[in-house]
């Protein structure tokens, strides 16, 4: 037994061996140098993300923490920011429940949509298949066409909305779509679920492109028989990473809503009903120029989001690498 | 017979499961020659099962409605630029054109060439940012992206997740730490303002990741026995396997570049995008309702065009079969 275990220390490669600090650090090196190429390749792409991301990023962490109005240099203030935002404000602590809203209605709801409407698509004949393809991804191509809803939703009798509505006889007088408490919700949700579904549905479709053809025989051959087992069994599995992929796409659509609530409801809206945290860190950053404490609020919502993605890839992690 | 398993003495047990083992054999042989009978009879191509046309008919109605519901508001927009503008404010509103006309197209470029630089001078701008965006970032994002998921080295594990990181990252003052950032480098009013950031976004880069953690290890491997050098593992063998996934950030990238305004990036008229002079034309409100809707469809057309394209694309590349591990 015991020399078992000499000869199998051995066999041990550098990096699963228990090794001093010094010792570390040599086969680090060393490593990097036997892999210098692998730097090499992603220099490029690396020098350009750090410039424009890793170091703004790096540099807006802690504008949390201060009292910034654009115009003074910040001034540390500690967790004041934090206390102030969950003990004393208010409008704060709606906007959570409607992002929450947002994220539920607009996240899992426009998630399975788009896998729904990929999978499908995936069987029909070719020209059809890039015409749906087309069709489901033209509000995400259009950019910001979405000012078209304001026509649909409008308040008075050249809505289409309410036009078609009063047509039909369902109601009498023109309803107030966007600006009446009741309705502004819904309908920024229908317009965000419109505009938001591009990225991940279009993942996807790749995604079911990339499988394997030849799996679905063997699958047919090893007995399965409905489309269903088909989709548990084989898609699902094969297409893990593109699902984590539209799954990443969707945290971040749906935690930030945003811009077309305040597009279509205006800003503010009745009753905050779409103020979302987003909404609220414009009010305070653009609006009333307090960078300091909006940079609060979208830190509070990049935990969330950073959260919900560890959860996410939790769920999916048997079928990422 | 499962119940009395455990009392039984481990021969007869090992001659019980080879029994077993021997039936379902059979049972899997049978199976197979049923399968193999029934794909022969529909000539091979129906690889799909459970397929019937009361389920092809259900599809298509779902989707067909969807699609509706997808499109009408494009429509409605593309009916709006072809209206005159005595038909925008008709009661109630109408989901044709009585009277079509290119009035609005006609304003849109009137008004745009009447600007201070030569409307010309906003396309090339365009296409000029799109293109070079484009095309720099497939090449440093693919690299990088088989990089991260198919090479092993110090450093890896972080960078993917501070990738995936930076991705749900989303700030007020983060546009301000951009600008001062480019501020410092001197790249305020030039091209680079408008492109290396598009270049370095990181949605194409994680897209092309995840895409190629699916190909296997296998095939990389015996690339390099046969000698091939990185660089030509990630362009001669990986990329042509990845062919959706390379389409569709050609098609995000270039949507993206196509769309930026650049923001307080740039305020040299001779090096505005189309968007920006559209805004531009557009803030003067209500009048210009029908020239608005114009822009928004004239926009839309280069997107579309590529996007039809790299779909087709795809389409002819993935007629062959994939690879086996």
């Amino acid at each position: 037994m015991a020399e078992n275990t000499s000869v199998k220390k051995e066999i041990l490669l550098p990096s699963e061996r228990k090794m001093s600090r010094k010792e570390k650090r040599d086969y680090t090196l060393h490593e990097m140098k036997r892999n210098y190429m692998c730097y090499v390749m992603l220099a490029p792409f690396m020098i350009l993300f750090l410039i424009f991301t890793v170091i703004p990023v790096v540099m807006s962490l802690p504008m949390g923490f201060t009292d910034f109005n654009m115009a003074s240099f910040p001034k540390w203030i500690g967790f004041q920011n934090f206390y102030s935002m969950f003990l004393e404000d208010d409008v704060f602590i709606q906007s959570i429940r409607t992002t929450l809203i947002f994220a539920i209605f607009t996240g899992p709801l426009s998630y399975a949509m788009s896998f729904m409407l990929a999978w499908l698509i995936n069987e029909l004949h070719p020209t059809l298949k890039t015409l749906f393809t087309l069709v489901f991804y033209a509000p995400s191509m259009a950019g910001n066409i979405y000012f078209v809803w304001q026509l649909i939703f409008s308040g008075d009798q050249y809505g289409y909305l309410n036009a078609f509505l009063m047509e039909l006889g369902f109601t009498s007088a023109a309803k107030q779509w966007l600006t009446d408490g009741n309705y502004v919700l819904g309908c920024v949700i229908v317009v965000q679920l419109w505009v938001s579904m591009g990225a991940g549905f279009l993942a996807m479709r790749a995604g079911f492109q990339g499988i394997d053809k030849s799996m679905y025989e063997a699958g047919a051959i090893e007995g399965i028989k409905s489309r269903f087992q088909e989709l548990i069994y084989i898609t699902i599995p094969s297409m893990g990473p593109s699902l984590m992929f539209a799954a990443v796409m969707q945290i971040v659509s749906s935690f930030t809503v945003d811009i077309v609530g305040r597009t279509l409801a205006g800003f503010p809206s009745t009753d905050y009903k779409v103020h979302t945290i987003m909404t609220h860190a414009y009010d305070y950053g653009w609006v009333r120029y307090e960078m300091g404490y909006a940079s609060a609020v979208c830190f509070v919502l990049f935990i969330a989001m950073l959260v919900c993605n560890n959860l996410i890839s939790k769920l999916l992690g048997k079928y990422v690498d | 017979m499962k119940k009395n398993k455990k009392n039984l003495k481990p021969s007869e047990l090992a001659a019980l499961q080879e029994a077993e083992n021997a039936a379902a054999l059979e049972a899997l042989k049978k199976r197979r020659e049923k399968e193999h009978k029934k794909m022969l009879k529909s000539k091979g191509s129906n690889k799909q099962v459970g397929k019937s046309w009361k389920n092809d008919v259900g599809i298509f109605l779902l989707l067909f409605f969807t699609g509706l519901f997808m499109i009408f508001p494009i429509y409605l927009a593309v009916v709006n630029s072809i209206k005159p503008v005595q038909e925008v404010f008709l009661m109630p509103p109408k989901l044709y054109a009585m009277d079509p006309t290119t009035d609005n197209f006609r304003d849109l470029f009137k008004i745009a060439s009447d600007s201070w630089v030569p409307f010309s001078r906003n396309v090339f701008n365009s296409i000029f940012v799109t293109v070079v965006a484009c095309v720099f970032h497939v090449l440093f994002a693919s690299t990088a992206a088989f990089v991260l998921s198919k090479c092993k080295f110090p450093g890896n594990a972080l960078l993917n997740q501070v990738v995936v990181i930076a991705l749900l990252f989303n700030s007020t003052v983060l546009y301000i730490m951009q600008y001062m950032v480019m501020a410092t480098l001197g790249m305020i009013n030039t091209y680079s303002a408008l492109i290396l950031p598009i270049i370095a976004s990181t949605m194409g880069l994680y897209l092309m990741r995840q895409s190629m953690s699916t190909i296997p290890d296998a095939m990389i491997e015996a690339a390099k026995v046969d000698g091939s050098g990185l660089l030509r593992i990630c362009w001669g063998i990986v990329m042509p396997n990845c062919k959706p996934a390379l389409m569709t950030i050609i098609i995000f990238e270039f949507q993206t570049a196509w769309n930026t305004n650049g923001g307080g990036l740039v305020y040299d008229e001779a090096l505005k995008t189309i968007p920006v002079v559209v805004q531009q034309i557009a803030a003067a409100g209500m009048a210009r309702q029908g020239a608005i809707a114009a822009s928004a469809v004239v926009l839309m057309i280069p997107p579309l065009l590529v996007f039809v394209l790299a779909q087709r694309n795809v389409m002819e590349t993935m007629a062959h079969a994939g690879m086996k591990d």
